[in-house]
């Protein structure tokens, strides 16, 4: 039986479905919605706004986050921006120019109508946010100020210095802490999910662990809602912070949550180059950085190797041997192409021998001629902190010296299946962010994942979940549910084997060898031939790490090593099914690159010149769907569903950025 | 207990409020400070000068301004110090030490302010005893009384007891000593008055801590400058 | 590099803690301060002992989990950085280092260097919000807010919530992490309809979670990894005494 993936996506005309939808949606009244209990995981921006929201609402909220304080999500690190349809700045923007430019950024691969619903809930973001005191930047004049980011020609990124995910957040926590203090949200710091529990079909609660005191103990709710980001972490080296992981979405999924596109992963263009392997985690240097700086290597390898060996530097290589080639490959976006092309292109020159790391791994972000242009001081103004932040890592002054940066993996488009309502497969289970896979196709835009969290978390969830709710008991299972006991069992014999493996090679070892190998078989460029390889040795890492990991103590207090095994446990599971969908999609779209399908020089799109040899070649004819996984046990392939995706809006075309 | 109340002590118990009542109390006694200095200064303008002041001080108001400034001064410094010590009783149950410990910016001065502080007020009592209740000396004595032109009869003849005081060693030291740490208690103080009635900001710290500086140099010069003329330079001395 | 560290090891919250000397060997030069750790772990779990646990999560400078006082000094010497940012190049080979936790007794130690700073989160509780609700709020530029506001507002909001003011102050207070979240409210126009109210609150909620009261040294502003200016310290003292004043008198 394959699964049941009913988008619920309402039909009539794009620009009514929401209005439409939320007009058929089930209300629940106040004195009712107080009988309901919602369970909602992760406290970023998605899990934040709507733990906030729905105890707004009136609904019980249990708030869950692993870190100290909901404050510190990795929405926090977001420094770009974040995009809304005001058109504020009058330059032709507009809902429906969002909603094709986040289309079209993601290559075809999004629901048409959770797309446009995001541009349209996207203007009533700015104003919750500036109403609950977002400094966002403004202009002398009092009113808000935009910038332009990657895959757009409009201004319509809000933006707060280069901290937008802090203030954002922080906005969203004040929200979270408002109802914390009116008691309708209980909090749950220094919590993990460990698992999900599913009675007769249902998501009907969750199992925790108390990383302080190590107490496993169960919740049960009328509804669970994850929020708990992106698996970038199974790369190890990425830009997310150390503690994010796919546990919780992953342990849905192996209750039956189909696992959508896991193979729509984003390098990030902009980030420090690696230098060693002790190396812990990769630093973003925020895209907005490539509306001033000015991409390029040397046009011949000769020089390149010169830079590297430190006998020359940048500063002495003339106008002539420098290769700007994102602005000689796509004219009219320049240095602002979409992010998975601009790291694409960077791999390509540095294969090519012309990066300039010592690693040779790396082309430089220059900005000479902005700082020559609008004076040393509004650069200073526009990127301080990011040049600050450079510095700091590197020991080298970005206004001097340009910067050397490289992709490094950055954002999950992926993530489990959910319909229109934002619910997944499994009754009761709603999945928001970054967790869940919808709007953002196979590559996100700059500044739209903190537009995603919050649209889902603000607006669409506490809207959409009295559909699932309004049709449940309140309160009609609780903890003394057996299923609860059972999963309770079942985790607490996980930890202990865990804890019992006393093997030889630390959790941070497997971690590494699981990250460098997904890097390299299905990172920026991916083979049939490498995936297969991938395949072959993630089980072979996993057998290993059942056999020899040690995690020193015990799992009755704070322990780390024990939470990073846990986390590495799944991630050696979750690798297969990401290399799985990878190898199944026999195409090219965002961030997905299969080096079989790609364009040549013989191709009639490269001959009239709408596209040229090297880039990404799509197949809609057979791949213009959603790969929904569904786990069919550990080490055995997963079983795939597909979603089609009709596009009655859009056309499709080949994504061009020349 | 109605609003008004509850709202009094609800500042009286907040940390904030104590400080600001610190605060309050410390300009109190700056104030003061540049009023006593002045009157001592008298001394170098000689003994009929400073033992008419005295007088007139006395007498002010019926004899009656003397007891008010001396119970409202007393109440400032009561308010001050208990406040301080409250304060501090506090922080030291909360603070924990390091292995290794550092600091970064703290002036000296700040730091100690609560010794600083405890030895004025050892300093204060003394100095009351000395020479306002005068105990353990014979300032009240006969040998103390003196004429004073255009005033019938005797007055106290506040400047002999005063060079009489500082010939002492002993006591000028200590006086010298207890001057200089109320000076660096005042570089702190004078400062902190403003930042806790938010009164500071960036672009005013340095003018306000010259000025404390200032403020404590003129204070320590002023009173020292009396010892040192009468000890080291036998001023009034015959 | 090659360094000698002495470390703060404690079991638990109920158990007595103590220095312990670690080496650490073979250090990169361009590895940070937490890099360098990870690889003194993972000597200690190859030898079978228990790691040095410390917080972490971005190792980017921005979410303020990372808590590390670094011979004295929390976050260590480096200005404006947080712990996660410092780079062993900083350092001399052949340092003694001294890595203690955020030492507080409001912050109470939960293992090695991890302390437990959830008072800073009652007191947002307290007060630290605009009372709005989802999907009540007027347009964006309906309130013009001057450029000047914003930046100010901004540079207060910047706080990470490290707790590195804590840490640092000889009286263990918040005032800093408390002021600039005031602050930060009370220079818009969206926070002004509950500034007195979060001022009072606020105050209140820190002295009851166990902290010291400010004594005007500074330390705190000289270790903020985020540079936040103690003149939010002199704008909290007065907004708590015109909230005060209002209250007594309305």
């Amino acid at each position: 039986m394959s699964l049941n993936l009913q988008s619920a996506v309402p039909s009539g005309p794009i620009d009514q479905k929401w209005t439409k939808h939320k007009m058929e949606s089930r209300l629940i009244n106040p004195t009712n919605k107080r009988k309901y209990s919602v369970i909602v995981v992760g406290s970023g921006l998605a899990g934040g706004a709507a733990a906030a929201t729905l105890s707004e609402l009136g609904y019980g909220v249990k708030c869950f986050c692993y870190q100290d304080s909901p404050r510190r999500a990795h929405s926090i690190a977001a420094q770009g921006g974040i995009n809304a349809a005001k058109n504020y700045q009058n330059d032709g923007d507009s809902v429906s120019r969002l909603f094709y430019d986040t289309i079209k950024g993601g290559d075809f691969r999004s629901r048409e109508a959770n797309v446009h619903r995001l541009a349209e809930v996207s203007v009533g973001i700015i104003d919750q946010c500036v109403s609950q005191g977002v400094p966002f930047a403004r202009e002398y004049g009092g009113l808000l100020d935009n910038r332009s980011f990657g895959g757009t020609q409009v201004k319509r990124t809000f933006y707060a210095r280069g901290q937008t995910g802090q203030q954002l957040l922080l906005g969203c926590y004040q929200a979270l802490s408002k109802e914390i203090s009116n008691g309708g949200v209980q909090m749950f710091s220094r919590t993990e999910m460990l698992d999900l529990v599913v009675v007769d079909g249902h998501a009907k609660g969750i199992i925790v662990r108390n990383m302080v005191t190590g107490e496993v103990s169960a919740h049960a709710a009328d509804a669970v809602v994850l929020a708990t980001g992106g698996y970038g972490n199974v790369f190890y080296l990425s830009t997310n912070a150390k503690g994010c992981n796919v546990m919780a979405a992953f342990r849905a999924h192996k209750r039956g949550a189909a696992f959508a596109n896991p193979c729509y992963t984003q390098i990030h263009p902009t980030c420090i180059p690696v230098s060693g392997d002790y190396q812990s985690k990769l630093t973003l240097m925020s895209e907005s950085l490539r509306n001033d700086g000015r991409i390029w290597v040397p046009t011949r390898s000769e020089l390149a190797e010169k830079i590297r060996s430190g006998e020359i530097s940048a500063g002495d290589i003339s106008e002539e041997d420098r290769d700007y080639y994102l602005e000689r490959k796509y004219p009219s976006f320049g240095n602002l192409s979409p992010r998975d092309i601009a790291s694409r292109s960077a791999k390509e020159v540095c294969d090519e021998g012309r990066g300039i790391a010592p690693t040779g791994l790396g082309v430089f972000l220059d900005f000479r001629d902005a700082i020559d242009r609008d004076g040393r001081d509004s650069i200073s103004a526009r990127y301080g902190n990011l040049f600050e932040m450079y510095e700091k890592i590197k020991g080298e002054n970005p206004y001097s010296t340009p910067m050397q940066i490289f992709p490094a993996v950055h954002y999950t488009m992926g993530g489990l299946w959910v319909d229109y309502n934002l619910m997944s497969n499994l009754p009761g289970l709603h999945v928001a962010g970054e967790a869940n896979f919808s709007d953002h196709g196979a590559n996100r835009l700059g500044a739209s994942a903190l537009m995603q969290g919050l649209a889902d978390g603000y607006f669409v969830l506490p809207s959409t979940i009295a559909n699932y709710l309004a049709e449940q008991e309140p309160g009609s299972v609780t903890e003394s549910h057996p299923e609860f006991s059972r999963c309770l069992e079942e985790t607490n014999t996980r930890i202990g084997n865990l804890v019992s493996a006393n093997g030889k090679r630390s959790v941070d070892s497997f971690h590494r060898e699981l990250g460098l190998l997904i890097w390299d078989k299905c990172g920026m460029a991916r083979s049939s031939e490498g995936l297969e390889y991938a395949l072959k040795r993630i089980p072979e890492i996993r057998e290993e790490f059942w056999e020899n990991v040690r995690v020193p103590g015990s799992g009755a207090q704070l322990n780390q090593e024990l939470e990073k095994a846990g986390r590495v446990a799944d991630f050696l599971e979750f690798g297969e099914v990401l290399c799985h969908d990878a190898l199944s999609r026999e195409e090219s779209c965002g961030g997905h690159f299969r080096l079989e399908h790609q364009f040549g020089e013989d191709d009639p799109e490269v001959i009239d010149g709408r596209t040229q040899a090297g880039e990404a070649k799509r197949n809609d004819e057979d791949f213009c769907h959603v790969s929904a996984w569904e786990h069919t046990g550990v080490g055995t392939k997963p079983k795939l569903t597909r979603e089609p995706l009709v596009f009655e809006n859009v056309k499709l075309s080949i994504r061009s950025y020349k | 207990m109605n609003a008004l109340t509850r709202a009094v002590l609800s500042f009286w118990d907040s940390s904030i409020g104590k400080k600001i009542l610190v605060a309050g109390t410390g300009i109190a006694l700056l104030l003061f400070l540049p009023g006593h200095l002045i009157g001592n200064l008298l001394l170098f303008a000689g003994k009929d000068a400073i033992n008419e002041y005295a007088l007139w001080l006395h007498n002010a108001g019926h004899g009656g301004l003397v007891w008010v400034a001396r119970i409202g001064l007393l109440t400032v410094l009561v308010v001050h110090v208990l406040l301080t010590v409250q304060l501090t009783v506090r922080n030291r149950a909360v603070a924990q030490k390091y292995s290794y410990p550092a600091t970064n910016r703290a002036s000296r001065s700040s730091r100690m302010m609560i010794w600083s502080g405890l030895t004025i007020l050892a300093f204060i009592i003394y100095h009351i005893s000395h020479f306002t209740v005068r105990i353990g000396n014979d300032y009240n004595g006969t040998a103390y009384l003196t004429s004073l032109p255009g005033h019938e009869g005797d007055v106290h003849n506040v400047h002999k007891m005063i060079i009489d005081g500082f010939s002492h060693t002993g006591n000028t030291v200590f006086y010298m000593v207890a001057i200089t740490i109320l000076c660096s208690h005042l570089s702190h103080g004078f400062a902190s008055v403003f930042q806790t009635l938010g009164l500071r900001s960036r672009k005013s710290d340095l003018l306000i801590a010259r000025a404390g500086w200032a403020y404590a140099l003129l204070i320590w010069v002023g009173f020292l400058s009396i010892p040192v003329a009468v000890l080291f330079f036998g001023y009034g001395r015959t | 590099m090659n360094f000698t560290l002495k470390v703060w090891r404690q079991n638990d919250g109920d158990s007595k803690g103590h220095i312990e000397e670690y080496p650490a060997e073979n250090i990169p030069i361009e590895a940070s301060f937490l890099e360098m750790l990870d690889i003194v772990n993972e000597k200690i779990i190859g030898d079978g002992g228990s790691p040095i646990h410390f917080d972490h999560d971005c190792r980017e400078g921005i979410c303020g989990m990372c808590s590390l006082t670094i011979n004295g000094v929390p976050h260590g010497r480096e200005n404006g950085t947080t712990t996660c940012q410092l780079h062993m190049r900083h350092f001399d080979d052949g340092d003694t280092i001294w890595i203690e936790p955020f030492r507080a007794g409001a912050f109470p130690v939960i293992r090695d260097l991890v302390v437990d700073r959830s008072a800073f989160d009652r007191i947002i509780a307290a007060g630290g919000y605009v009372s709005v609700r989802t999907g009540a709020a007027p347009d964006a530029n309906a309130i013009p807010i001057t450029k000047e506001d914003a930046d100010h507002a901004f540079d207060s909001a910047t706080c990470i919530g490290c707790g590195a003011c804590v840490a640092a102050c000889k009286n263990s207070s918040a005032m800093l992490f408390v002021s600039a979240k005031a602050s930060h409210l009370n220079h818009l126009p969206q926070g002004a309809p509950e500034k007195d109210r979060r001022a009072l609150n606020m105050v209140q909620a820190m002295d009851e979670a166990g902290f010291g009261n400010c004594s005007n040294h500074y330390e705190c502003e000289a270790v903020c990894p985020k540079s936040i200016s103690a003149d939010n310290v002199a704008k909290l003292n007065r907004d708590y005494a015109a909230a005060a004043v209002r209250k007594a008198l309305a």
